[in-house]
């Protein structure tokens, strides 16, 4: 955990979707240690209006709030900003929803707790894979 | 318990099938026996009956035959023309050409004095005037005899008529012959002891008898208990034998014929039918008995086979319940634990990024600190490794298809935990079969249980030892073996190690969930896992997984 690298993270552009204001809270302060600059949406309805205004590489969703389906929402998400690459991320974890997430265009899937490294390298594989995508 | 209630309804079942064969069956032969018995004594008496009335006939018929003979030889002749004694052995041999059976003849007059006599004794110029007899003959006119000894000292009885001739009265005597009416009334007896003979009012043998018993001694049977004409007694003899009498009262009722014959000889018959009936009945009933058991047993055991297989259909399903909704609320917990344990996780790690800054990093327990943060996040691994395992037994899914080499994932398998063997000095040796064929199946779910099967042997050894990996081909299905030589699952246990929650490791070490995922995986696969283990040479878990062909693309 001490050995997080600081590179290759500069110039990230990451939402995080979570109600757990306790954990969205604390998350990007420790992403913001390591030079990723998140935006936190504390709902999907805020979230769909923030990716609304603003364009982002990655957002990590959680599946499940009060008021949306992380699935419903990530439906929007690929709706609204097709580029974006969606890491979910969830207590709530099952394989159908993980298998859903996926075929609906979502990069990875986690299940909290998460180590935080694995989370900051499917963030980097994540933009990689955009930057690649918008390249290409 | 369960014994002893089969037991019980085997008993029963035979008794009741017992009872209700038998009840009949000996009922209807004791009655058929009786009735056959019954049947069978009125014939014999009805045989000795008719026997008594046909013999009494005949023996009535020769008295009448001779006392008629004799009435016609006085009415014919005068007293003066038999008192000659060429004349009267003429008319004893008219006599005896006649009917027969006389022995001697003799003119009495009416004082008594023998005038004339023709016979083999000496008897001419006796009075009989004193005989009992002559009174007789004097009042009636016509008198036979009982049997008496007389002036010649033998048993004998007589005939004798007497005639009225105008002034004067004599009378016609004869002997009859002993021999020849004996012979008539032995003529009565039947089989090897009976007996026929005959009795006066007094009970006095009249003839001589077959076996026991002298001419003119007392019998001890009382002729006043046979009836009028023809009776049938039983009486038991002194030898304590059943026997026949059967009456039949002559010479108007002064004699009594008798006929004896021993019950048991003429019911050695009806012994035999008996005898033979006991064994058919008898050899029936073992018969019975023999079929009844057996058929019971096998009845019983057939249901006690069928309630076992039940009760173990039950139990799985009540199992397969009791897992169900254990995996319903495993997943319900580990949910609601799994979002305050990542935010624990994240303060942690936020508090270990602060740690990094310069003012900590001169606090007098920064080493402390990040000792207590390790802790914590080494505690909060513990608690996502059971939630996590919580979800995945609780996972209820069909597996996801893909083409899978069981060689490949076992490879990787052991890759990845060959160095956490190596730290604790443990070896994993594989043996994989070559050319397995590639199979439809969920990788990720296999190497699941892989994983599992082989940390746990790993774990059961605990140091120094030796992990032995094995695939093979057997008929339809590839077998994955794992062996390993730790101090094995005692038997208690060894039905119990599928179930969730159920470990042996100690104190916190395993969640008691590896096992039974590894179980529900592998049985929704349509595969079996079993496992042996012998106390001290350690345990082997075999996975057997059905070989699924993937689809051709």
């Amino acid at each position: 955990m001490m050995r997080t690298g600081i590179n290759q993270t500069e110039g990230i552009n990451l939402l995080l979707v979570d109600d757990e204001e306790g954990y969205v809270s604390v998350l990007s302060k420790r992403l913001s240690k390591r030079n990723i600059q998140a935006t936190v949406a504390l709902s999907g309805t805020e979230a769909i209006q923030t990716i609304k205004g603003q364009d982002f590489d990655v957002a990590v969703l959680d599946l499940r709030m009060e008021d949306m389906d992380g699935i419903e929402v990530l439906k929007i998400f690929k709706k609204v900003s097709p580029n974006m690459e969606v890491i979910m991320l969830t207590g709530h974890g099952s394989e159908q929803a993980a298998r859903d997430g996926l075929s609906l265009g979502a990069f990875a899937y986690l299940t909290k707790p998460c180590d935080l490294d694995d989370l900051l390298n499917k963030i980097r594989q994540a933009a990689r894979r955009k930057g690649g995508g918008t390249g290409g | 318990m369960k014994r002893q209630l089969y037991a019980n309804l085997r008993r029963k079942i035979v008794f009741i099938t017992l009872a209700v064969a038998f009840i009949p069956l000996i009922s209807l032969s004791v009655i058929i026996y009786y009735q056959f018995a019954q049947v069978f004594r009125n014939k014999i008496e009805e045989q000795i009956e008719y026997r008594a009335r046909a013999q009494g006939n005949a023996i009535e018929l020769f008295l009448k035959e001779r006392t008629a003979i004799l009435l016609a030889m006085a009415d014919t002749y005068t007293f003066d023309y038999l008192a000659g004694e060429d004349n009267l052995g003429k008319v004893f041999q008219i006599m005896n050409h006649r009917v027969g059976g006389f022995i001697d003849l003799g003119l009495i007059d009416s004082s008594g004095r023998h005038v004339a006599y023709v016979g083999p004794y000496n008897l001419l110029g006796l009075n009989y005037y004193s005989q009992p007899w002559f009174g007789e003959v004097e009042s009636k006119g016509v008198y036979a005899s009982d049997v008496f000894t007389g002036y010649r000292r033998t048993p004998h009885f007589i005939v004798a008529v007497r005639r009225q001739e105008s002034n004067r009265s004599w009378i016609l005597r004869a002997t009859i012959d002993s021999d020849v009416f004996e012979s008539l009334v032995r003529a009565a007896q039947v089989g090897k002891t009976g007996d026929a003979f005959i009795i006066n009012r007094e009970g006095i043998y009249q003839t001589h008898l077959r076996f026991d018993g002298e001419i003119l001694s007392k019998s001890n049977l009382n002729p006043i208990i046979f009836g009028e004409g023809t009776t049938v007694l039983e009486k038991v003899n002194r030898e304590g034998r059943k026997v026949l009498y059967a009456g039949r009262w002559l010479k108007k009722n002064n004699w009594l014929l008798v006929i004896s014959q021993d019950a048991s000889e003429e019911m050695t018959k009806l012994f035999k039918t008996k005898r033979m009936e006991i064994i058919i009945v008898v050899s029936g009933c073992l018969l019975i008995i023999l079929t009844t058991i057996f058929t019971t047993r096998l009845t019983v055991s057939h249901l006690e086979m069928a309630d076992r297989k039940m009760n173990e259909l039950n139990a799985q399903l009540v199992h397969a319940d009791k897992l169900a909704a254990l995996g319903k609320m495993a997943a319900g917990v580990a949910h609601e634990i799994n979002n305050p344990l990542a935010v624990i996780a994240e303060k942690t790690g936020w508090m270990e990024d602060l740690l990094t800054e310069e003012e900590f990093k001169k606090s007098q327990n920064f080493e402390e600190y990040k000792k207590s943060l390790r802790k914590i996040e080494e505690h909060v691994e513990r608690a996502r490794k059971v939630t996590h395992g919580m979800l995945g037994f609780a996972r209820r899914m069909e597996p996801h298809l893909e083409d899978v080499d069981i060689n490949e994932i076992l490879n990787e398998t052991v890759t990845f935990l060959e160095s956490y063997a190596r730290t604790n000095n443990i070896a994993i040796e594989k043996e994989l079969e070559t050319d397995l064929p590639i199979i439809a199946s969920d990788h990720a779910q296999l190497q699941q249980v892989f994983l599992n099967l082989i940390t746990n042997a790993i774990d059961e050894i605990g140091k120094d030892g030796l992990v032995y990996v094995s695939s093979s081909r057997i008929n339809s299905d590839i077998a994955v073996s794992v062996r390993d030589n730790g101090q094995g699952i005692p038997k208690e246990y060894q039905a119990r190690v599928f179930e969730p929650f159920f470990t042996t490791k100690p104190g916190g070490k395993g969640t008691g969930l590896g096992l039974s995922i590894t179980h529900n995986i592998v049985q929704n696969m349509g595969g079996t896992i079993t496992l042996e283990s012998e106390k001290g040479k350690g345990t082997t878990f075999t996975v057997r997984l059905p070989i699924v062909v993937p689809e051709k693309k």
